[in-house]
């Protein structure tokens, strides 16, 4: 019994460090690489009036983070009941 | 009704609010002053988050220096907010599992160790103090602006109304005030931006008016760019600064804020972890909805303030024909002209107008003086004007304008004409965004002194009324000084804050991750990570800030403010090698990180 739960934790454990990982990702390149690193590249392209790499800089991060906090809250809440570790 | 008038009104009657609502929620135990007593909402806490996060420097500042700096200044967009999803990621839910009261107690039971908390408070006490000061002079300075009291006389108003709600109401009381300021906060920022934009673009959203058409067929930030580039600047929309060195001012500003105590022990006063993890989203949304509106503030603001200095055919204005609000700030003393070509025009173009430290102007007498003023066009005389050379292959003129940025959001208002309790608005807002966040640094302060000092590290004998009473004499004690710091402020402040960012980069955040994610981490690890993060950053700012460092010199072409970026990753490599040089952190420790780690049993601290 105990050895089964020590599994689910390490099981829970895993599968959560996965989902901030591939969140962490989408940050990064949000941020890090359209705001910043390729944003000359992505300025040449025009949408709604908005250069897109200033776009990403000043607005898109922004949006994309809100997003990826509630996905989050959401995800992980829902796993804490998958794995019965929820309070 | 005045303007001043009402602007009493707004402001007083927030004050009001503020202490009931501080009377009605007054803490009565530790726990209650510590994290209200850890049954706050999720929603609730996400708005006293947003309100302990965005300072005066949010609300006011930072707008006014997008305007002036364009994409340069994304790095505070991206990284303040971009902080709150480390946050909500990799903090929030594990320390809320940890279930105690203060980041040193964290730090200290993590590490099993007293030096390693005490390192903690000193790091705690710099950043808080650096903050507060900040925050107290804000105070001083929207009392001073729009309701003409002496800036001295405004930090003590601020001072008085921070203390009856800090003192007597803990955190229950803050949490409760932070929830009514941000709701001032965000009304007095978001009317104004909706009443801009329409009346610029017609839209009603500041965040698709940035991207609006304009009448004669440009969008705004082509137009913007177009302006700009006439006159001398570098584009709005792209930036001056190297790549690496934006990704490392991003990157300090970002782990900083997910380092800062201030807003981490916020997150000890939610039920569940489930509560912690909904209530960083809501933080980060109530946060959201005021920035991303700054872009547009900023934009707006700029093309306003050239086409009126300007004039319509880009010639300058006649002085005389100026509006009132342009004389108003000079009499603030926020703006000044100095007329270079001798044409009694105002211009605005590249290049500084005056000489001096920071190209600041001096004014010859005092606003009221008016035989200090300029004998032509009676504007105020200033004694430090540049010799007006300029490059005619880039600019049409030599800059003559003097604009401080923190005007940019204080005078929006005016410059579109908006109703005058818009303007009242305004000031209430200011104020509520410095008191909501002094009130929080206060009790992140008090909270180091009487717990992690007294309780926890000197005399762990006292009993819970004691330890309450202590953390009231400290809050006591750390309004006077930050008070006095307010009135006397030394002119290095914002160089200050830098490090203070640097320094919550540098030394909290890879120690409470470490703590967290690497089971492995002991105390000795942590301790030097913790003491190199911060030397090398405090060397590296304090280098190049006050002991004349050039930037040629600048390491990788880091500037200091994002050389806490730098300062972590060292302390990651440092905490690592020495951990795997000592031995293992002890079996009961080991077991609290897997208990961090799952959220079952976390109804109150228990270890």
């Amino acid at each position: 019994m105990r050895q089964n739960s020590e599994a689910a934790a390490l099981q829970y454990w895993r599968r959560n460090l996965q989902i901030i990982f591939t969140y962490l990702v989408i940050w990064f390149v949000v941020s890090f690489g359209c705001g910043i690193v390729f944003v000359d590249q992505l300025n040449q392209i025009n949408l709604f009036g908005f250069k897109l790499g200033y776009w990403f800089a000043n607005q898109g991060s922004i949006l994309v983070f809100c997003i990826l906090t509630i996905a989050y809250a959401v995800r992980m809440n829902r796993l804490d009941n998958e794995f019965d570790v929820h309070e | 009704m005045s303007l001043e008038q009402l602007t009493y009104l707004f402001v007083v009657g927030s004050f009001f609010i503020y202490i009931t609502i501080a009377i009605w929620s007054r803490a009565s135990s530790t726990r209650e002053f510590y994290v209200a007593g850890g049954g706050v909402t999720p929603l609730a806490n996400g708005m006293a988050t947003a309100a302990d996060w965005m300072s005066a420097a949010s609300f006011i500042s930072l707008a006014g220096i997008i305007s002036f700096a364009g994409y340069d200044a994304s790095g505070y967009i991206m990284g303040w907010t971009g902080g709150y999803v480390l946050l909500a990621l990799l903090l929030a839910p594990y320390l809320r599992k940890f279930g105690k009261f203060t980041v040193p107690d964290f730090v200290g039971d993590r590490y099993y160790s007293k030096v390693a908390r005490v390192v903690a408070v000193i790091c705690v006490m710099f950043i808080s103090f650096t903050y507060i000061a900040g925050q107290m002079r804000g105070t001083g300075i929207v009392f001073s602006r729009f309701l003409q009291v002496e800036i001295d006389t405004g930090v003590m108003i601020g001072m008085a109304v921070v203390f009856v709600y800090a003192v007597l109401g803990g955190m229950k009381g803050i949490t409760y005030t932070q929830v009514a300021q941000y709701c001032v906060m965000i009304f007095a920022f978001t009317v104004p931006a909706l009443f801009l934009t329409f009346s610029m673009t017609g839209h009603v959203l500041p965040q698709t008016g940035l991207g609006a058409t304009l009448a004669n067929g440009e969008t705004v930030l082509g137009h913007l760019d177009g302006l700009v580039s006439e006159l001398g600047f570098s584009s709005f929309t792209e930036g001056s600064k190297s790549s690496i060195d934006m990704f490392f001012i991003t990157a300090s500003l970002m782990f900083g804020t997910a380092g800062l105590p201030h807003v981490i022990v916020r997150f000890f006063t939610v039920p569940r972890v489930r509560d912690a993890r909904i209530s960083a989203a809501w933080a980060l949304v109530f946060i959201a909805l005021l920035y991303s509106s700054i872009p547009a503030v900023a934009a707006f603001g700029r093309i306003n303030l050239i086409e009126t200095v300007n004039g319509v055919d880009n010639q300058g204005t006649r002085y005389e024909e100026m509006p009132q609000w342009f004389k108003k700030w000079e009499n603030a003393g926020l703006i000044a002209w100095y007329d270079h070509n001798a044409d009694g025009r105002t211009q605005y173009a590249a290049g500084d107008a005056f000489t001096g430290r920071q190209h600041k102007p001096i004014y010859w007498g005092a606003a009221d003086d008016t035989v200090a003023r300029n004998f032509y066009y009676n504007q105020r005389h200033v004694v430090n004007p540049s010799d007006g050379s300029f490059d005619p292959q880039v600019q049409p003129f030599a800059n003559e304008i003097y604009v401080d940025p923190d005007i940019m959001v204080l005078a929006n208002p005016e410059i579109a004409e908006l109703p005058d309790w818009v303007i009242a608005l305004i000031a209430a807002g200011a104020m509520a965004a410095a008191l909501s966040t002094a009130a929080g640094l206060l009790l992140v302060i008090a909270t180091a002194v009487s717990h992690d000092l007294l309780k926890k590290t000197f005399r762990p004998q006292v009993s819970d009324g004691q330890e309450l009473m202590a953390a009231r004499l400290a809050a006591m004690v750390a309004v006077v000084i930050a008070g006095y710091v307010g009135m006397h402020p030394p002119d290095y402040v914002a160089a200050v804050v830098a490090l203070a960012f640097g320094l919550a980069c540098a030394s909290f955040f890879p120690v409470i991750i470490m703590g967290i994610f690497y089971q492995r981490m002991n105390k000795y690890g942590a301790i030097s990570g913790m003491l190199v993060g911060l030397l090398s950053t405090l060397g590296y700012i304090v280098y190049f800030k006050f002991f004349g460092g050039e930037p040629e010199d600048w390491l990788l072409g880091i500037s200091p403010e994002g050389f806490g970026a730098m300062g972590m990753v060292l302390n990651f490599i440092v905490a690592y090698l020495v951990a795997h040089l000592t031995p293992q952190p002890p079996k009961h420790i080991q077991q609290m990180v897997q208990d961090i780690r799952v959220p079952r049993n976390s109804g109150s601290a228990y270890y």
